[in-house]
């Protein structure tokens, strides 16, 4: 497709759309709540919209090598800013505006309307994170990681109370921090390399050597630092299960998010810069990207296992999920990619789903209840089982019980969920190296071996939950809700379901997908000779 | 010049670091403000030390790029002390706020047991 052509102009609509909803809704007095509301609902609408026709781009040849390079104000890259859509870019959009439309929808009644400004702070995340997802220049994802910061700092806060204040204290401090080593690490490239495109970058690697070599490998672990603060890596992630457990629902669902944004950005960085044409420097770092993704998967699973509240356990079960994608990375391999990405979409929804559930389950569990299952079972105090068997479970009860079992199969990977298949795809692809001809490295298994104890350790604290809360807590008053706080929660669902039922073309998108990733070229290729746009301007000057 | 340059970003990161990690908010922001200077510094000067060489303008020709300053980390820089000082001053809000809801200006919102 030639960048002259309107359709090339999607690639800006993630990036532009969610921009001008949000400054427009600024002015808008809090008390047009509705006219607030359907702003954002248009703008995730549109949003939802352009991914899909994103991938539908993408995935059908309608520029060359699946990669859709949009140069920002006609520069060509790398001396201007490259926005770049290819597969898995377009998928983490829809995925992204997925979970903005549940959270905007479980947000109707109360949320969006406890403290001001929700709506266009909710647009802004969302312009944050559709940035991070496309940008191709390391510069430009600071600028739409703070961004996203900036907006999820309002967020978090987004309903002001003592617990929040003071995990928005600590999570901005963290992320201050991160940030300012976001700095010092494309500081560091760039004066080593000479250049802030990842493309670019990618080119240079074979040439660089040395002093440079020593500088730019510090410079990347560096940055990394920066994006494994965020995706919760093992010592780096401890803020995040007080940080979850402190947001608003339909914010922590949002949350969820960006601890992938963290995952994405290592996993599009090391693919295209330490790939294997790298010269001296490839395979930088993967190993210790595979170690700590490991560790952090059992620390999650001891911190699920040890919650005594269902936010804290939400939180760690992402801290799993992100450990699980960081060793996947850190692997090496491209099948392995494939199914982790397939893992990425399934837990992030029910972990988003999750999030979104837990309000909702605790409005029939009385307070400290959690804290009383725990002491129940370390004091072994038997409970008689009085209630009558056989009345029909109410409505409600038989919802929350149901979302709640689907979302603990999801996260634990129990059959027959998409958990399970994403599991199994882990597992095929460790016990298959590079077609089958190669030895299991040892690796693959104790990484096997980890995610079950981490599946394990699931089952049992999900279990634990479930049963206190829906068995054995007696007389339970079914809780009222709202036609729109359970439709997301059952939208997500539905579509892990049919993520387990549609398994087949999707692994074959993502199949796809990763073989984009793993193909270092012709992202140089395709973003270094990205055509400009002809014009009456500047046409002299490019002779 | 460029080791006193680098002892200088060094000194300033370093107080800013322990200061990050005492347990007041007041430390904490001060400690932020300190690290971000020797981040900017530090950005400024990644792209190498000039002494006497002028930026780069539009002009007759084509400039040799060795005999100006290299002005990207010049742009880079700006933009990160804008970014770094819009979060800092959303930083003190949430210090404030903190102080008026729990009542200390402890980062843990409660003494500790000292």
């Amino acid at each position: 497709m030639s960048p002259s052509s309107w359709l090339h102009h999607l690639i800006l609509v993630p990036v532009l759309l969610p921009l001008l909803c949000g400054a427009l809704l600024i002015p808008v007095n809090e008390t047009r709540h509705r006219f607030k509301y359907a702003v954002n609902l248009f703008s995730v609408l549109g949003l939802l919209a352009t991914a899909v026709a994103l991938i539908w781009l993408a995935d059908n040849g309608a520029w060359d090598a699946g990669i859709g390079v949009y140069l920002a104000a006609n520069w060509a890259a790398p001396f201007g800013i490259a926005l770049m859509v290819d597969r898995l870019a377009a998928l983490m959009l829809l995925l992204t505006a997925v979970l903005a439309f549940a959270a905007l929808l479980y947000s109707t009644q109360r949320w969006s309307r406890i403290g001001v400004h929700f709506h266009s702070l909710f647009q802004f995340l969302l312009m944050g994170i559709n940035g991070a997802f496309l940008t191709h220049d390391l510069f430009n994802l600071f600028v739409f990681f703070e961004v996203m910061l900036a907006a999820s700092y309002g967020l978090l806060l987004h309903g002001y109370n003592a617990t929040r204040i003071r995990a928005g204290l600590q999570y901005i401090t963290i992320n201050l921090a991160a940030s300012l080593f976001f700095l010092i690490g494309v500081a560091l490239i760039y004066a080593s390399a000479g250049t802030l495109n990842m493309a670019d970058l990618a080119a240079r690697m074979p040439a660089i050597a040395g002093t440079d070599l020593v500088l730019l490998k510090a410079g990347v672990a560096i940055l990394a630092l920066a994006f494994l603060v965020k995706s919760a890596m093992w010592p780096l992630g401890f803020w995040l299960p007080t940080t979850y457990s402190a947001a608003s629902p339909p914010v922590a669902a949002m949350l969820v998010l960006m601890t992938k944004v963290g995952a994405y950005a290592i996993l599009r960085l090391w693919l295209l810069v330490f790939s294997d044409g790298a010269g001296e420097a490839a395979g930088f770092g993967y190993q210790a990207l595979l170690w700590a993704g490991m560790v952090t998967i059992v620390f999650g699973a001891a911190g699920m296992m040890a919650s005594e509240e269902l936010g804290r356990l939400a939180g760690y079960g992402a801290i799993v999920s992100s450990g699980t994608l960081l060793a996947v990375v850190g692997y090496g391999q491209p099948s392995l990619v494939t199914a982790g990405l397939y893992y990425l979409l399934g837990s992030t929804m029910a972990m988003a789903a999750f999030m979104l559930l837990i309000e909702l389950i605790e409005r029939i569990r009385s307070p400290g209840a959690a804290l009383l299952a725990l002491t129940m079972e370390a004091f072994a105090i038997e409970e008689t089982p009085d209630e009558p068997v056989g009345v029909g479970i109410p409505g409600a009860l038989a919802f929350l019980g149901l979302a709640f079992a689907g979302c603990a199969l999801i996260i634990a990977g129990l059959p027959p969920l998409s958990g399970f298949v994403a599991k199994f795809g882990l597992f095929h692809a460790l016990l298959n190296p590079l077609g089958g001809d190669a030895a299991v490295h040892s690796s693959a298994w104790f990484m096997m071996g980890v995610i079950l104890f981490a599946g394990f350790a699931a089952v049992l604290a999900m279990m634990r939950f479930g049963v206190r809360t829906f068995w054995a807590s007696g007389a339970v008053m079914p809780p009222r809700l709202q036609a729109t706080e359970v439709l997301p929660v059952a939208l997500l669902l539905v579509l892990c379901v049919s993520l387990t039922v549609g398994a087949g073309p999707m692994f074959g998108y993502l199949e796809r997908a990763s073989t984009d990733l793993h193909s270092t070229p012709r992202y140089v290729d395709g973003v270094l000779s990205a055509p400009v746009v002809p014009g009456v301007v500047g046409t002299e000057d490019a002779r | 010049m460029e080791t006193v340059i680098a002892i200088a970003i060094g000194v300033l990161f370093g107080s800013g670091l322990w200061l990050v990690l005492r347990p007041r908010t007041f430390q904490v922001i001060t400690g932020l403000l300190l690290m971000s200077y020797a981040v900017n510094l530090f950005i400024f000067i990644m792209g190498r030390l000039w002494v006497n060489a002028p930026p780069l303008t539009l002009g007759e020709g084509v400039p040799d790029p060795n005999t100006f300053a290299d002005p990207l980390p010049q742009a880079l820089v700006l933009t990160a002390i804008v970014i770094g000082f819009a979060t800092t001053a959303l930083f003190l809000v949430v210090m404030i706020g903190a102080r008026g809801l729990t009542g200390t200006d402890h980062v843990d919102g409660e003494e500790g047991d000292e």
